[in-house]
C-alpha cells in the first residue's frame, strides 16, 4: 500500500469518496425528495390559487397582500407567541430545576429520573383527553384539588383568560426530554471546576452562577431553540382540547394553516401561511444564535 | 490563652464536628427525597387519573368530589371500550408504521451517521452543515407539499406517506446522534477491518453497528415512541378506517361518547402501555445513549 506512492493513494480516496456518498445516498435523496422539493414546490403554490382538484392558478403577490388584512392571521400569530413565551419559559425553569435535582448523587435518584420521564411519552391524543378530564369545569379533579385549599372553580380551557395558560402549564409534564439533554449536560462539567471553587470558597448560589451556568450554556442555547421552535408549532393539542376556542383564543398558527390546507382545501393561501411561518422561525432562530454570542460560553477545545 | 488541645478533647471535637456534618448531609438527603417524592407524585398525578377514571364504574366516575379509588374496580370498561371500535385494525395499522418506518430510519440514519464520522471525502462537512440546519427546520412548511406530491403520487389513502419518507435518512436528530456515538468509537477499529480485508459495508454493519448499543437502543425507543404517538400525520393522511391508526381510534372515541370518560381513559390506557413497557424497558440505555454523545455540548 506504501509503495504504490500517490497514484495509489488517491484511487484510495477516490473509492473512500465514493463509499462516503453511496452511505450518504439516502440522506441527500431524503434532503431533496423530502425538504427541498416540497419546500419550493410549497413556495411555488403559495403565489397560486390552488384547491387540489383543479391545477394551480397563477396569482402574483395576492395570498400575502391577503394576509395583511385577515384578521384570523394576526390572532393565530399573536396567540402563537403569547403561547410560546408562557410554555418555554415554563419549559427551561422546570427542566433546569428538574435536572438540578436529578443530578443530585442519592440512592434511587435512577427511579426518579424515569418517573420524570415517563408523562413526556404519553401519546399526545392520551395525554390531550387526560388533561380534558382532569380540567373538566363541572367534575375535574383540578377543581376539586384547588377547592380544598379553598380556591373558587376554574373553567380552564372554556375560560377566554386562561385556556393559554392551561394548555402551557400542561408542558410541565412533558419537560422530561428536556431534562434528559440538560442532565447530559450537567453530568459533563468536570468536578475539578467545583472542587477549584470550592477552595475559592463558592457557596452553591455562586457554584451555580458561576460555573454550572456558563459550563452548560450550549446545552441551554439548544433546548431554548428547540423548545421555541417547538412551541411556535402546537397544533394537536389546540385541536384535540380546544378546537381553538374559545371564540379564537387558542387559534394557533399552525391551527390555522391546518384548516385553510386541510378543511377549506386552500392549498395556496396555506403554503403562504406557511411560508411566512418558515420566514419567522428562521428569524427567531437567527436572533437567537446572535444573542447567544453574548452568554454561549464554548470550550476551547471543541474538536 | 490557647493552650493544646488534649488528645480526648481533639478526638471529641473531632467526633463533634463529624456529627454535626452528618447531620447536615442527612438533613440535605431528607430535604432532596422530600423534593423528589413531591415531584414524582406530581408527575404520576395525570396517569393515575388516567388509571383511576379507566376503572370507574359508568355512571360514577362524573361525581363531585371525584371517586380517588374505585370501587369496585370496573374491568369490563377495557372490553366494552374495545368493542366500541375496530380497534384490532388500528392496533396492526399503527404497529406496521412504527415497526417498518423505525428500521427504515434506524438503518438509513446509521449509513449516513457513519459516513460523517468515519470517512473522508469532499463535500462531507457541507452535507453535515446540511443535517444541522434540518434540526431547526420546522416540519410544518414541508406538510402541505408532502401531502400533495403523495397525492400526485397516488399513495394518499395507503400507510406508504407516514413511512416512506423515513426510509430516506430517518431524521436529522437521528443523524446527528449516530455520528457523534461513532466518532466516540476509536479508529483501530475500521483500521483492523481494513487489514482484515472488510469494505466499508462490513466495517458498518458488522464493526461500527455492533459496538453502538446504546445509541441504537435510545434512537429505536424514540422514532417507535414518535410514530406510535404521531397525530397529525395519521390525521392527514389516514381518512379511511381500515388505515387509521390507534391515537385517531382514541379520537374516534372522543367525538361518539363525549360524556363517557371512562371509556376515553381506558381506551388511552390501552395505547399507552406499550410506550411504557418500551421507555421501562430501555430505560438503562437511554442515559448512556444520550450522554456518550458528546449532547453535553463539548
Amino acid at each position: 500500500m506504501t509503495t504504490t506512492g500517490s497514484p495509489g493513494r488517491s484511487s484510495l480516496r477516490r473509492r473512500e469518496a465514493l463509499w462516503g456518498y453511496f452511505f450518504l445516498a439516502p440522506f441527500i435523496a431524503g434532503v431533496l425528495i423530502w425538504q427541498a422539493f416540497p419546500l419550493l414546490l410549497s413556495l411555488y403554490h403559495s403565489f397560486t390559487d390552488y384547491e387540489v382538484l383543479t391545477p394551480p392558478k397563477w396569482v402574483g403577490l395576492r395570498n400575502y397582500e391577503r394576509m395583511i388584512g385577515d384578521q384570523l392571521f394576526w390572532t393565530s400569530l399573536a396567540n402563537t407567541i403569547i403561547y410560546t413565551v408562557m410554555s418555554v419559559a415554563i419549559f427551561m425553569v422546570f427542566a433546569l430545576g428538574g435536572a438540578l435535582l436529578l443530578n443530585a448523587k442519592v440512592r434511587g435518584i435512577r427511579i426518579f429520573r424515569v418517573v420524570t420521564y415517563l408523562p413526556s411519552q404519553l401519546p399526545i391524543v392520551a395525554s390531550a383527553f387526560i388533561f380534558l378530564w382532569i380540567f373538566e369545569p363541572n367534575f375535574g379533579v383540578a377543581n376539586y384539588l384547588l377547592s380544598l385549599i379553598g380556591i373558587e372553580p376554574q373553567r380552564w380551557l372554556f375560560d377566554p383568560v386562561l385556556a393559554k395558560p392551561t394548555l402551557a402549564i400542561m408542558g410541565i409534564w412533558g419537560i422530561g426530554t428536556g431534562i434528559i439533554i440538560f442532565l447530559a449536560g450537567l453530568q459533563g462539567v468536570p468536578e475539578s471546576l467545583y472542587d477549584a471553587a470550592k477552595v475559592d470558597g463558592a457557596n452553591a448560589t455562586r457554584q451555580f452562577l458561576h460555573v454550572t451556568l456558563p459550563m452548560i450554556s450550549p446545552v441551554l442555547l439548544f433546548n431554548l431553540i428547540i423548545a421555541i421552535i417547538g412551541s411556535f408549532q402546537v397544533f394537536d393539542l389546540a385541536y384535540l382540547m380546544t378546537k381553538g376556542g374559545p371564540g379564537t383564543e387558542t387559534l394557533f398558527y399552525v391551527l390555522y394553516i391546518f384548516r385553510n390546507a386541510f378543511e377549506l382545501f386552500k392549498m395556496g393561501y396555506a403554503s403562504a401561511l406557511a411560508w411566512v411561518f418558515f420566514l419567522v422561525v428562521l428569524v427567531l432562530t437567527f436572533l437567537n444564535f446572535r444573542l447567544s454570542r453574548r452568554w454561549v460560553h464554548y470550550e476551547v477545545d471543541v474538536r | 490563652m490557647s493552650r493544646p488541645l488534649s488528645a480526648e478533647e481533639a478526638t471529641a471535637a473531632a467526633v463533634a464536628a463529624r456529627h454535626a456534618g452528618r447531620w447536615r448531609t442527612r438533613m440535605d438527603t431528607f430535604v432532596i427525597y422530600a423534593i423528589l417524592v413531591g415531584v414524582a407524585v406530581v408527575m404520576l398525578f395525570p396517569g393515575y387519573w388516567m388509571i383511576v377514571t379507566a376503572l370507574t364504574e359508568t355512571g360514577k366516575e362524573m361525581s363531585y368530589p371525584p371517586v380517588l379509588f374505585p370501587q369496585p374496580i370496573a374491568w369490563n370498561n377495557f372490553p366494552d371500550a374495545l368493542a366500541a371500535a375496530p380497534f384490532p385494525i388500528y392496533l396492526r395499522n399503527s404497529l406496521i408504521i412504527a415497526v417498518v418506518a423505525t428500521a427504515g430510519a434506524l438503518i438509513t440514519e446509521s449509513m449516513a451517521g457513519f459516513a460523517f464520522a468515519r470517512l473522508r471525502f469532499p463535500g462531507r462537512d457541507l452535507w453535515f452543515g446540511i443535517c444541522l440546519a434540518l434540526l431547526m427546520l420546522p416540519f410544518v412548511v414541508t406538510v402541505i407539499p408532502r401531502f400533495i406530491i403523495f397525492k400526485e403520487l397516488g399513495m394518499t389513502g395507503t400507510l406508504l406517506p407516514l413511512i416512506v419518507p423515513y426510509w430516506f435518512g430517518g431524521s436529522a436528530f437521528g443523524v446527528f446522534l449516530f455520528r457523534q456515538f461513532f466518532r466516540t468509537l476509536p479508529m483501530e477499529l475500521d483500521e483492523a477491518a481494513r487489514i482484515d480485508g472488510a469494505g466499508h459495508l462490513r466495517t458498518w454493519w458488522s464493526i461500527i453497528l455492533p459496538q453502538s448499543g446504546p445509541v441504537f437502543v435510545t434512537l429505536a425507543i424514540l422514532h417507535f415512541v414518535w410514530f406510535w404517538n404521531d397525530f397529525m400525520g395519521p390525521l392527514i393522511y389516514l381518512t379511511r378506517d381500515e388505515i387509521k391508526t390507534l391515537p385517531l381510534g382514541v379520537m374516534k372515541f372522543y367525538g361518539q361518547y363525549t360524556q363517557d370518560w371512562n371509556y376515553m381513559m381506558a381506551s388511552a390506557l390501552l395505547m399507552t402501555v406499550p410506550i411504557l413497557v418500551i421507555v421501562l424497558v430501555g430505560q438503562r440505555y437511554f442515559q448512556r445513549g444520550i450522554a456518550t454523545t458528546g449532547l453535553g455540548g463539548r
